[in-house]
């Protein structure tokens, strides 16, 4: 096909010509008309079989398939009051591998994304310093560097989970994690620069969004494995999780990740502001309430098959998949229960297994098509051994919104849909 | 240890010691001034620490919270549509559906003024002066029932303005559940006693997204 120059045109105007559905409808009766002989994908020819496409300078940033266009974060309306103040989730179900793409990465931001111009940011530390000292992005830059892997879990994930099943998507009931590779500055190399006083034992780090995001972490945790971090997978932090700067804090939940950070306030006492108080704590069913509860649990799902990924195929081999963490360390272990974990198998961790990272597990299944009451159980390198949902209702109650690390139940019936369900 | 290496060591522990305030290895940043410092530097603490001189009262408060606060929070702290309640709640922590406010859960008064002060009203952060920023905050707590309506918030007579959940906060006791031995092996067979049943489904509720249940739903 061409136009009457006889020159093929590029797919960007091949396209228009198929929108208008004669290609298609032609393909439609010659598939239906070869039948007998074998499948259309290998009888016709494709236009990717003989037109030419886009050249380098159609996409100098690259972006997926448009087949892969339903790869998109998602969010909840009725979850918050405005969009500007809210969350989104990771597709978890359509991700492999422990990388998270940087555009799939989940969004939870207070005042809506900020836009700064990194020409204007600067990072002040303030406080119980022997020198309070303002640096630019270019001073950043000049610090030694480090990359680390790490996941970021809102302390909230599966929190809508706590009085029963109620998300039908591990996109929606586990998709407030990423997990990416970070560089930046070791949050110690930028304090020493300051020189931290003796008295010392809090930081504050601040945002530069309208909602200011302050949160109290202590010195001992600041000066371990924190990081200033300005690249995300290679790349320049993406706006929405807080260019050019963030705090990485490893293992502990993601509020305390302070995006398009600031400052950075050295003291001798906590702040006990909103983030830490009214919100991130978690009340107890005798109304009292746990404070500075930062490390994130071990914690596990089952990715596919899942409620937004059924499985298709009917009986057979069937690839079981999901992702495992841990605050507290790597994942030793990671096992799967087909009968609502009452009996268990070993699965398979494929790829690195990294501190305070996602971890990969596999199943290799064959599948005899009767439903399933899939689980998948995860220990970390502690020995923590990921609760059932009841074993934390138990000693928790229904209340506590954050830190829902329990186990995850995918009903798989016998048409291959799942559904989210709570078992005995 | 060589003389060149000696005289290196000596010159270098002379340095660290003229030159405390100039602590930085790499010799990279520069001083903040006074000002840069008391523009970003607007946090609070329950002890008082970074509160500004100022007042307000009560009748002040609602006037102003009227007019900045109430379209979101609702006239009596009520909260419109899934905006936060404020006002309320006592006696509700231990229920299915606790309310927490800053009467009923919020543990120091500093957190209230700290956060208006940072980021209200929504949309137009830290417009407030100081002096509106205690108005509002005693309007907060008369509608909380913590103080009469003749009520005046100032500097002075902050810290002892409490709130009455402040005891109720306890420290992190977790792991909560069960840790074994590092490399043991966790229960693998018969770990509940009978065949599991499903106790609740997700479609009961139904609260999923249309645009997930469009896509999980072709089975059907």
């Amino acid at each position: 096909m061409s136009d009457e120059t006889g020159i093929p045109k590029t797919t960007t105007s091949r396209r228009r010509f198929l929108g208008a559905g004669l290609a298609l409808g032609g393909a439609a009766i010659a598939g239906k008309a070869r039948a007998s002989e074998g499948e259309a994908a290998i009888l016709e020819k494709k236009d990717w079989n003989q037109y030419l496409g886009d050249g380098v300078d159609a996409r100098p940033y690259g972006h997926p398939s448009e087949f892969e266009k339903s790869v998109v974060r998602r969010n909840v309306a009725w979850l918050t009051a405005d969009p500007v103040s809210s969350v989104n989730f990771t597709p978890l179900h359509d991700l492999d591998g422990i990388i998270t793409p940087n555009g799939l990465c989940f969004e939870r931001h207070h005042a809506g994304i900020a836009e700064v111009d990194p020409a204007e940011h600067r990072l002040m530390i303030n406080g119980l310093v022997d020198k309070q000292i303002v640096f630019t992005m270019a001073d950043i830059m000049r610090f030694p560097r480090e990359n680390r892997v790490y996941f970021l879990e809102c302390a909230a994930n599966s929190g809508m989970e706590w009085r029963g099943a109620q998300l039908n998507g591990c996109q929606f009931t586990h998709g407030m994690i990423h997990n990416v590779m970070y560089t930046g500055v070791p949050l110690k190399l930028l304090l020493e620069e300051a020189g931290v006083k003796t008295n010392a034992r809090w930081i504050m780090p601040e945002g530069a969004d309208a909602s200011a995001m302050t949160r109290s972490v202590p010195l001992e945790k600041a000066m371990e494995d924190c990081l200033v971090a300005f690249k995300m997978n290679g790349e320049a932090l993406r706006p929405e999780q807080g260019y050019p700067l963030r705090l990485v804090v490893p293992g502990w939940e993601g509020n305390m990740w302070v995006k398009w950070l600031r400052r950075l306030e050295v003291g001798d006492e906590p702040w006990h502001h909103r983030e830490e108080t009214s919100k991130y704590t978690d009340l107890l069913e005798n109304g009292k309430a746990r404070r500075f509860t930062w490390e994130m649990d071990a914690k596990s799902v089952i990715t596919n098959p899942s409620p937004q990924a059924p499985l298709l195929h009917k009986k057979g081999q069937t690839v079981i998949t999901g992702v495992a963490w841990s605050g507290r360390g790597t994942i030793d272990r990671v096992d799967v229960s087909i009968d609502g974990g009452r009996n268990w198998m070993p699965a398979r961790i494929d790829g690195p297994s990294l501190d305070k990272s996602i971890h990969r597990f596999y199943l290799d299944f064959d599948w005899d098509g009767s439903p399933l009451l899939l689980q998948s159980r995860a220990m970390d390198s502690t020995g923590y051994v990921q609760p059932t949902k009841n074993q934390l209702r138990a000693e928790r109650g229904t209340n506590s919104i954050y830190h829902n690390n329990g186990i995850q139940t995918w009903h798989v019936k016998a048409n291959g849909e799942v559904e989210n369900v709570e078992v005995s | 240890m060589s003389k060149y290496l000696k005289s290196a060591f000596v010159a270098l522990s002379v340095l660290a010691v003229a030159t405390p305030a100039m602590a930085g290895k790499f010799d990279l940043g520069r001083e903040a001034t006074a000002a840069e410092v008391s523009a970003w530097d607007i946090d609070i603490r329950p002890d008082g620490q970074g509160l500004p001189e100022g007042k307000g009262t009560v009748a002040q408060g609602e006037e102003i919270y009227a007019e900045k606060c109430a379209s979101c929070h609702g006239d009596f702290g009520e909260g419109i549509d899934r905006w936060p309640v404020l006002a309320g709640g006592r006696d509700s922590l231990k229920s299915d559906r606790p309310v927490k406010t800053i009467g009923s859960y919020w543990p120091y008064l500093s957190t209230v003024f700290d956060y208006v002060n940072r980021a209200m009203p929504f949309g137009e952060a830290q417009s407030l002066e100081p002096d509106e920023v205690y108005a509002i905050t005693a309007y907060l707590l008369n509608l909380n029932d913590i103080v009469d309506a003749d009520f005046e918030l100032s500097k002075q007579n902050f810290v002892e303005t409490r709130l009455p959940n402040e005891a109720n906060f306890i420290a992190d006791v977790r792991p909560d559940t069960p840790v074994i031995a590092k490399g043991a092996e966790p229960c693998m067979k018969d770990c509940k006693p009978d065949a599991v049943k499903i106790t609740g489904t997700a479609r009961v509720l139904d609260v999923t997204p249309d645009e997930a249940r469009k896509q999980s739903g072709s089975l059907d």
